[in-house]
């Protein structure tokens, strides 16, 4: 019917809807999209992967000790180190 | 609350706005990761990272007796952190090409990214999250222009709300919510690119079976 018209205005909600952010009606609207539209199905996954995998892959890295003492002797902090 | 803010939760601003280096101590054991990996992330080289560390933290402690405490504190630092690893950028791209978090988006609004429909979530997960894999992810980043690449580090890799983003980056919160959007459509397709191929190693087609 209005698929491509559909596809479209999705697109720019997806990201909000994948963090349900989206108020309920929009919401329902997007849900009995996706029950028939393979295509929207896939870029929702896919991109609902692509944060899951940002989230889960990204080390919380601590600073280097080295970059850290430099720090704290420039703002004369030595005195706190590792307190 | 995000998760950065935890530790920084019983700060006393009112040592810090006298000057208490112990507390100011806390405040960097509590700031300063985040700090570092953000100007790691945008600027990609290890010493201008450490040049922004140091700055931020230089510039919170001399204006910290007038900080009026209406963002929040961590809001407060990664602004100023933003800002000194943007003025970095734009020393590298020279004067001629300014670089700057408000720039307007290369895309007209409602214009669409390029979209692949390729259903790679069935990769098993030691694909997805390879070392090789990791490295590309990390590579994708890398690709985003800066407007949209810090939006997605503050909200996705360091986990800040979208209030608290538009205000580390002085942007309304529809412009955080677009630009989180484009950034992660952008991430998902050059992830399309990376993960397309591996299915087509791993999944053998038609043709080459038996």
């Amino acid at each position: 019917m209005n698929e491509r018209h559909n596809c479209k205005y999705l697109l720019d909600s997806l990201s909000e809807y994948i963090d349900g952010e989206l108020n309920q009606s929009i919401c329902d609207e997007i849900d009995r999209h996706l029950e028939e539209c393979d295509d929207c199905r896939i870029v929702v996954n896919t991109l609902e992967k692509t944060v899951y995998l940002y989230h889960k892959t990204t080390p919380q890295q601590e600073i280097p000790v080295d970059v850290k003492k430099r720090l704290y002797k420039k703002l004369e902090l030595e005195d706190f180190l590792g307190s | 609350m995000n998760k950065s803010d935890g530790s920084s939760a019983e700060l006393s601003l009112e040592l810090l706005r006298k000057g208490d280096k112990s507390e100011f101590a806390r405040m960097v054991e509590a700031h300063s990761g985040v700090v570092y990996r953000l100007a790691l992330k945008m600027l990609d080289r290890e010493q201008d990272a450490e040049d922004v560390l140091q700055e931020t933290f230089i510039k919170a402690y001399k204006a910290l007796p007038k900080f009026d405490g209406r963002s929040s504190l961590s809001t407060w630092l990664y602004r100023i952190a933003t800002n000194e690893a943007l003025m970095i950028l734009r020393k590298r791209k020279g004067k001629a090409v300014p670089v700057s978090i408000d720039e307007p988006l290369d895309m007209a609004q409602g214009e669409m990214e390029p979209l692949q429909i390729v259903d790679w979530c069935c990769l098993p997960e030691e694909e997805l999250m390879s070392a090789e894999a990791r490295q590309y992810l990390n590579e994708a980043v890398e690709m985003l222009p800066q407007s949209l690449k810090v939006v997605f580090l503050l909200r996705d890799i360091e986990g800040l709300s979208t209030r608290e983003t538009a205000d580390v980056l002085d942007l309304s919160e529809t412009a955080v919510k677009t630009r989180l959007s484009r950034a992660r459509l952008r991430l998902r397709e050059y992830l399309t690119d990376y993960y397309r191929d591996r299915m087509a190693d791993i999944i053998p087609t038609k043709g080459s079976e038996q």
